[in-house]
């Protein structure tokens, strides 16, 4: 790319992006007056809201400044108990005799109230999580709305889900949800759940507690039922008494694939439902005949969305070598102009990383990295004093053999790795054990056909990434997860047949 | 300058649509506020080519015009000058009294604007008579029939002829986005001008809707900034038609700012082609000082 | 056909079959040199069968991998047409499958009925294979300008235990397996194993691939645990009615996360649908930019 420069004897072109010489954006920080937060939070259970039974709680902190937010209730076995308890009475005595329609109604106004308070909801969610602003405004809290919206129109139409026989639910549904996607998969869980005429004992995440909460009391605003949805909030030990209740019907989680195994290993035999969405590590392949712009577009929104904490993230990038060069180059320009920073400025693209305990995975995954032989790149962007930061790193120059290659990092840091033919693309694509997601950039459609159909992953992007719709099934290959999440498959994993209507 | 032959040999990267469009709204996502704002806004007053090109323009009427570049608002005397005024070449003359010695340029569309449908030694002759009435720069279109039908070398050997006819004054080179159909043509257009002696490229006359959309002039900027990565030279951008807010204006330099980097905001490197934005930025910068929003008729036409 | 008194002086000695297992296309013994007798409901052994390994478990497995994405791009029409000459080869033999059944205690029209219901229900996943895809796979209508669809893809390897049911039932569980693309490892574990071992000679001379089925005899406390702790299998089918059976194989699967579905019936005459296909299969959803 180089050599017509050097041949005039000009010092190589480079572009002054990002930094701070020039013209740069002021802080544009979104007004949070109109928020309000509450110094406790209690369960919510059969319609209200209590404390644990024990008295417990725990803190829940803005991980941008590391200052606490609210004190959540710690639920014990005996709040599961009266969670799941409320599910059942509800289910059988409100819920499962409500026509259809009219649970429909319900799932419906939930949608609409997300919608009227999906400001207030999208900077809760950047407060408790750190994501940025930009990212929880424009993804999570409307794509919430639109999940509840999708599944609400189902509630009437189960008997034409599923050719040939009739669906009725499965009852009591566990389940749990992880930190990164707060209120989006609280409503990924719930929505389906209960258009198709279950009930639900929800525990979310144990650093992102509040939009569940908020959630709580939106479902109380839309008048649902008491302990059609019931709100647990904890750590690991709530996580495995709601999962392993007796009286659970059906687990759904979203996690790690440790955890997962070990939900599963502990459903074996009960022929109980389940749907897990686990890790993953997604191969973002791009080919000599990309778009590269778009390609390199593509790769960032891959891996530095939602700090990477994303378990489709694209945090392998495989590129052919003929294009190698010219990709990173471009990908090192395009990161420079990538912001990090205060969740709540409109112009932040990577928020806080979560905790200081996913911060430290990374850190160390960091020096793994450096320690097996990838050369590692970050932009020189500031970084905030306090809280818990991540510039966006690349790791040039790994291998299928390291770790960085082969484990879930769950940041923003993304292991690049070159391929030389299409068959060698895939086949490095495939060799992983996980199989969530992947990426496919080419311009010729029908190598990009060829590729996303040989790739073993549940979703796959073509010329895009980390796209979601409600309508969208969604869900992993391998290790990365059973069942689907969203549109018509989704519905599947919340009913059981039942003979022909 | 390089050869005709060479220049219309080459490929164009291929470019996604859906994925040009993705990015443009990412870029608009940015909210630019208080200091960053007023400081778009001067930079923008400065990038402008204040723009008349009617049928039924008159020496009055450029005369006008030029008062309004030279004095854009009298209650604020701090403000940059425009970059230029753009005026068909009759009137070039006139505009070339009026601005003498100002700083401002005069620009000059030419080859047959906008349509560009006569015989290349009349629009030769256009471009030599505009930089002899005293055009610092000629603002051509290039012939979009001979390039959609597939004529590069056509419309390489017509922007090298136009290149040299120009002289010193420099040439911006309008593609007319707007009659090309899809970004593929939009970028192959953009890599032929640049390979072929243009100082800038421009997105639009003005006459054709749509005209300066966001992922056009994105895709140009890439072009641009691929050239400059690969010969080390620097080429001027020119959105013309549809910018008339000051919010599109910021856009458009968030825009650049984000692909090119700091180096192209600059009036020597980056133009808006307008008529009435100067007008809204005005109000812009009136409100920030006052926190008062702005009648269009406080402001000078 | 497995008379092994003594033949009176006149009578002609007949010829005993060996039966031996089938994997990779070909009908090896077990690696162990193992066997166990079949024998018949009053006792009297009637046949030696392979008392199959973990080593043999592995070979087969290695079988069905390799045999998988061929099998897995064949058309779905090709496929279809595979299915559709097992049957035709199935009804050619009914009068051998028959004996087999009897000798293992059916009654002789009970044999019959179940032969035929077992050609029938081949055919009638021959036709599913290329309609199964039309009827599950959808076009979902995403907010954005892309191009969204789900189609299912086979899950790769699946392991099969099969059921007692020793004709029917087996062919029950392995047509949909194979109908949607999956290649399989059959452990043939109950009590009457001849048919199994006999229909591996049915699909050997029927066009199904090497590898695409390969059927083990012997014991499930040797087999199963191995097969369902396999690293490179990716579903099991498991027909058994015993949860303790199901529940174990279950915590082994938990290794790569199989994909397990249970089938506890004992009875297969009406266990035929779609889901039986779909329920081996994964849905993977594909995003394409509309634009130009």
């Amino acid at each position: 790319m180089t050599e017509s420069t050097q041949s005039t004897g000009l010092a190589a072109p480079k572009l002054r992006l990002g930094g701070a010489d020039g013209w740069g954006y002021a802080p544009a920080p979104e007004s949070t007056d109109h928020v309000e937060l509450r110094d406790r939070y209690g369960l919510f259970i059969d319609g209200d809201f209590t404390d644990a039974a024990d008295g417990r709680t725990f803190e829940t902190a803005n991980p941008a400044t590391e200052e606490k937010i609210a004190d959540v209730a710690l639920a014990s076995d005996a709040d599961v108990d009266a969670a799941v308890a409320a599910a059942r009475r509800a289910y059988e005595e409100v819920w499962s005799q409500l026509p259809p329609r009219e649970r429909g109604k319900y799932v419906y106004r939930i949608a609409r109230v997300l919608q009227e308070r999906g400001r207030e909801l999208a900077i809760t969610e950047s407060l408790d999580g750190g994501k940025p602003i930009r990212e929880s405004r424009d993804v999570d809290i409307p794509l919430a709305a639109a999940h509840f919206f999708y599944y609400a129109g189902w509630a009437d139409k189960l008997d034409y889900a599923f050719p040939g026989r009739g669906a009725r639910p499965l009852g009591v549904a566990g389940q749990v949800i992880p930190w990164n996607f707060p209120l989006l998969m609280a409503a990924w869980k719930i929505a389906p759940a209960i258009a198709a005429g279950n009930t639900v004992v929800l525990k979310p995440a144990e650093t992102t507690p509040l939009t569940a909460l908020k959630l709580a009391e939106i479902i109380r605003e839309a008048g649902l039922p008491p302990g059609v949805v019931n709100i647990v909030t904890g750590a690991g030990e709530t996580g495995a008494a709601v999962v392993q209740h007796p009286d659970v019907d059906k687990v759904a989680f979203t996690g790690s694939t440790e955890v997962g195994k070990l939900i599963r290993r502990a459903l074996a035999g009960s022929g109980k439902h389940y749907t897990l969405e686990l890790g993953g590590k997604a191969a973002n392949l791009v080919f000599e005949d990309a778009a590269v712009d778009q390609a390199v577009e593509g790769i960032v929104n891959g891996i530095f969305f939602n700090q990477g904490h994303v378990c489709c993230a694209g945090s392998r990038l495989l590129v052919q070598e003929s294009v190698a060069d010219e990709v990173i180059s471009k990908l090192k320009d395009r990161m420079e102009t990538l912001i990090v920073g205060d969740p709540l400025d409109k112009n932040t693209d990577i928020g806080a990383i979560n905790s200081r305990a996913q911060l430290d995975k990374i850190e160390e995954y960091l020096e793994i990295g450096e320690a097996e032989g990838a050369a590692p790149f970050q932009t020189s962007c500031p970084v905030p004093e306090r809280g818990y930061w991540c510039r966006p790193t690349l790791f040039l120059r790994a291998s299928q053999s390291h770790r960085v290659v082969q484990e879930e990092i769950f940041g923003p840091v993304l292991a690049v790795q070159t391929f030389r033919t299409v068959d060698e693309g895939i086949a490095m694509a495939n060799n992983t054990p996980y199989g969530l997601s992947g990426g496919v950039w080419s311009d010729k459609g029908a190598k990009a056909f060829r590729v996303t159909s040989r790739i073993r992953a549940g979703v796959l992007w073509a010329n895009t990434y980390n796209k979601f719709d409600p309508t969208a099934p969604f869900g992993g290959y391998k290790e990365s997860g059973i069942g689907r999440e969203g549109g018509l498959a989704g519905l599947h994993f919340y009913l059981q047949p039942e003979a022909a209507a | 300058m390089q050869s005709s032959t060479a220049t219309a040999s080459f490929e164009s990267p291929p470019i996604d649509t859906v994925g040009v469009e993705e990015r443009v709204a990412r870029l608009c996502s940015r909210s630019i506020k208080k200091d960053a704002k007023l400081h778009a806004l001067h930079l923008t007053l400065s990038m402008i080519d204040l723009t008349t090109l009617e049928g039924a323009d008159s020496e009055g009427k450029v005369r006008q015009l030029c008062a309004k570049a030279l004095q854009l608002h009298a209650a604020l005397p701090d403000l940059p000058h425009v970059a230029a005024v753009c005026v068909y070449p009759a009137l070039v003359g006139v505009a070339r009294r009026a601005l003498e010695g100002s700083g401002i340029n005069v620009a000059s569309v030419a080859t047959s604007f906008p349509a560009g449908q006569a015989p290349i030694e009349i629009k030769l002759l256009e471009v030599r008579k505009a930089v002899e009435a005293g055009a610092d720069e000629v603002d051509m279109v290039i012939s979009r029939g001979r390039f959609l039908a597939g004529d590069f070398a056509y419309t390489a050997d017509e922007i090298a002829s136009v290149k040299e006819a120009c002289g010193e004054a420099h040439l911006k080179v309008i593609l007319e986005t707007g009659e090309l159909g899809t970004l593929d043509a939009v970028r192959r257009a953009s890599d032929l001008a640049m390979r072929s002696g243009a100082d800038f490229i421009k997105t639009s006359t003005g006459k054709i809707k749509p005209a300066a959309t966001m992922p056009v002039v994105l895709v140009m900027l890439e072009a641009i900034r691929d050239h400059y990565l690969r010969t080390g030279e620097k080429i001027g951008m020119k959105p013309a038609g549809g910018i008339s807010t000051a919010k599109d204006a910021i856009r458009h330099l968030v825009m650049v700012r984000e692909t090119l980097g700091q180096d192209w905001l600059d009036p020597d490197l980056y133009r808006f082609g307008a008529s009435s934005l100067a007008n809204d930025v005005l109000r812009q910068i009136v409100k920030q000082g006052s926190g008062i929003y702005q009648s269009f008729d406080d402001f000078s036409l | 056909m497995s008379e092994r008194r003594p033949a009176a002086a006149a009578d002609r000695l007949p010829v005993l079959k060996t039966h031996k297992v089938y994997v990779g296309g070909k009908f090896p013994r077990s690696e162990s040199g193992r066997f166990d007798r079949a024998l018949a409901p009053d006792g009297t052994p009637i046949a030696n069968i392979c008392r199959c390994s973990r080593k043999d478990v592995r070979d087969a497995v290695t079988a069905a991998r390799a045999a998988q994405a061929g099998w897995a791009a064949r058309t779905a029409y090709n496929r279809g047409q595979i299915l559709y000459r097992i049957a035709e080869m199935l009804e050619g033999r009914s009068g051998q499958f028959e004996a087999l059944l009897a000798a293992g205690g059916t009654a002789p029209d009970e044999a019959a009925a179940e032969v035929q219901a077992a050609t029938d229900r081949l055919l009638h996943y021959a036709g599913w294979t290329d309609k199964f895809q039309q009827v599950f796979s959808s076009v979902n209508p995403v907010a954005t300008s892309h191009f969204n669809f789900s189609i299912l893809e086979p899950m790769g390897v699946v392991g099969v235990l099969a059921p007692e049911s020793p004709l029917l039932g087996l062919v029950s569980s392995i047509a949909p397996a194979i109908a949607g693309g999956n290649t399989t490892v059959v452990l043939v574990t109950g009590s009457q194993p001849l048919p199994a071992t006999t229909l591996g000679e049915v699909l050997n001379s029927s066009d199904v691939p090497g590898g695409v089925v390969n059927i083990l005899t012997g014991r499930r406390d040797e087999m199963l645990a191995p097969l369902a702790a396999h690293r490179d299998v990716d579903g099991l089918l498991l027909c058994s009615p015993d949860p303790d059976v199901t529940r174990s194989a279950e915590i082994e699967a938990v290794h790569n996360l199989k994909r397990v579905a249970v089938r506890g019936h004992e009875d297969w005459t009406d266990i035929q649908s779609p889901y039986e296909i779909t329920d081996l299969q994964e849905v993977k959803t594909t995003w394409h930019p509309i634009g130009s």
